[in-house]
């Protein structure tokens, strides 16, 4: 049952589905395999291990001195319990190759009705059983409907008939099995909250920083002796060592420097593929910084993104959104009315 | 019990007549032992995780188990001395272990030349119908 859907044959066409179901009929009436004996003769003790299970007290199944005074005239097995006579146990069915059922099931798979329920089960006993009854079950495949179309999806019903016979050769019961055949509907995507996305860390050196997206505004560190700007932040100037600095306040819009596409490993947080860009920012306007040396470049990822337009030197804006009801990080959305790559 | 239970007589059945309803807890006992009396050893039927791989959310009740209990709850309310002749279940939502099943009936139709009382039996759990049973008894 491993069909994909690329495998499934369509019939298109009313002639091409009345062709198929022509050939289903081919197989309505046909003996599923050899006559099947039951493994143990009709038995006191299988009767009593079902009465007890399900709690029926009727004597007729268990007390041979009432039961003998009943109309049964002994011990007789639930009616019901028809079909448990036959039952594989453990060790399944036996496998009977490519007998008509298995034809007829492949048939079916072939139009992608490879699920399967069962809908109906009638019983009708000719007589009770008793202990020492022999059984021998033959089945046939009885009929397959047109194709319907249920709260399930749409296949065909399929029922087979198991025609239960005694040591005499006398029918004694029949059981008609209905399952249905299907093709699953499509299922709506199943709204799983999605999980969380991984924080970054947060120390006493950057948690001013993510402060400041979660008052919307994106910083970036600036020293307070030789005026470099620099980020990601830190304690010390990289350039002149000082350990004085002071809070940025960078323009929300820049260049794409670099990117890559991660297609894996998949966080579940992410949706993928995942482009996650190196973002040169905008000169602060705010401080003029050292000559030359006031601009500082920054990973993020980018959100409503169109893979093809994604292009070293494309413009982006900057907007920080809040990834968790307590965190906010800055996202580079392509700028549409410049995204042709680099100009300059 | 030494002596036989009565048995409703045909001629004390009017068409319209409830069943006593019955209310069946779903256990994982209940349908491992009747799963395993009926000889039926699919997995869906006793192993919880094997059934969540096949997108069950738990075992389920088996088949044979639906139509044991339609006999019980039938042959409960005529006793010993009937003659099931039919029982015909269309299945529903599945018997899930913690669900309770409430078994209910009433005689739909007497057919007074072969003494045949028609009953229509419902099982019902907390996700709606299990199953809807027709079930033909002959009483004396």
């Amino acid at each position: 049952m491993s069909n994909t859907t690329s495998d499934i044959i369509v019939d298109a066409t009313p002639e091409a589905k009345a062709a198929f179901f022509s050939e289903l009929q081919t197989y309505v009436g046909l003996e599923i395999g050899a006559p099947t004996p039951a493994p143990d003769e009709i038995n006191a003790p299988m009767i009593r291990h079902l009465v007890e299970a399900v709690g029926d007290k009727n004597p007729i199944y268990s007390n041979a001195e009432l039961a003998k005074q009943s109309i049964h005239g002994g011990i007789v097995a639930p009616p019901t319990m028809l079909q448990a006579w036959v039952m594989n146990g453990i060790e399944g069915p036996p496998r009977t190759g490519d007998g008509p059922y298995e034809q007829m099931n492949q048939l079916l798979f072939s139009r992608g009705f490879t699920s399967v329920v069962g809908t109906n089960s009638e019983q009708t006993y000719v007589r009770y059983l008793h202990p020492g009854d022999q059984l021998t079950m033959r089945t046939v495949i009885d009929s397959i409907s047109d194709e319907k179309t249920t709260g399930l999806g749409t296949g065909h019903f399929v029922s087979t008939r198991q025609d239960y016979y005694d040591a005499q050769n006398e029918l004694v019961g029949s059981m008609l099995f209905r399952i249905f055949r299907f093709q699953p509907k499509a299922k709506a995507p199943t709204a799983k909250p999605k999980a969380l996305r991984p924080r970054p860390a947060t120390t006493h050196d950057n948690q001013w920083y993510f402060d400041g997206l979660n008052d919307g505004v994106l910083y970036s560190q600036a020293c307070a002796e030789c005026g470099e700007v620099r980020f990601p932040t830190g304690p010390m100037c990289p350039t002149c060592h000082s350990l004085k600095w002071d809070k940025v306040e960078m323009p929300l819009s820049g260049t794409i420097h670099s990117f890559v596409i991660a297609h894996y490993p998949q966080v579940p947080s992410f949706d993928y593929p995942l482009p996650v860009l190196l973002v040169d920012i905008d000169p602060s306007i705010s401080h003029s910084g050292k000559p030359g040396n006031n601009k500082v470049r920054m990973i993020m990822n980018s959100a409503d993104t169109d893979l093809d337009a994604l292009v070293v030197g494309a413009r982006v804006r900057i907007e920080i959104r809040a990834t968790d009801p307590d965190m906010k990080l800055p996202f580079a959305i392509l700028d549409s009315t410049s995204n042709t790559g680099a100009t300059s | 019990m030494t002596t036989l239970p009565a048995t409703r007589s045909f001629a004390d059945v009017t068409v319209g007549d409830e069943l006593t309803p019955f209310d069946l807890p779903i256990t994982r006992t209940l349908i491992v032992s009747t799963a395993i009396a009926t000889r039926d050893y699919q997995v869906v039927h006793h192993d919880p995780s094997i059934a969540a791989e096949r997108g069950s959310k738990d075992i389920i009740m088996n088949i044979l188990t639906s139509n044991a209990f339609v006999g019980r709850f039938v042959t409960d309310w005529t006793g010993p001395n009937s003659f099931i002749r039919s029982v015909k279940v269309r299945l529903g939502a599945p018997n899930y272990p913690g669900d309770t099943m409430v078994i209910t009936g009433s005689v739909t139709a007497k057919d007074d030349a072969n003494k045949v009382v028609t009953v229509a039996v419902k099982g019902s759990n907390s996700m709606g119908d299990h199953m809807n049973a027709t079930v033909e008894v002959v009483l004396p």
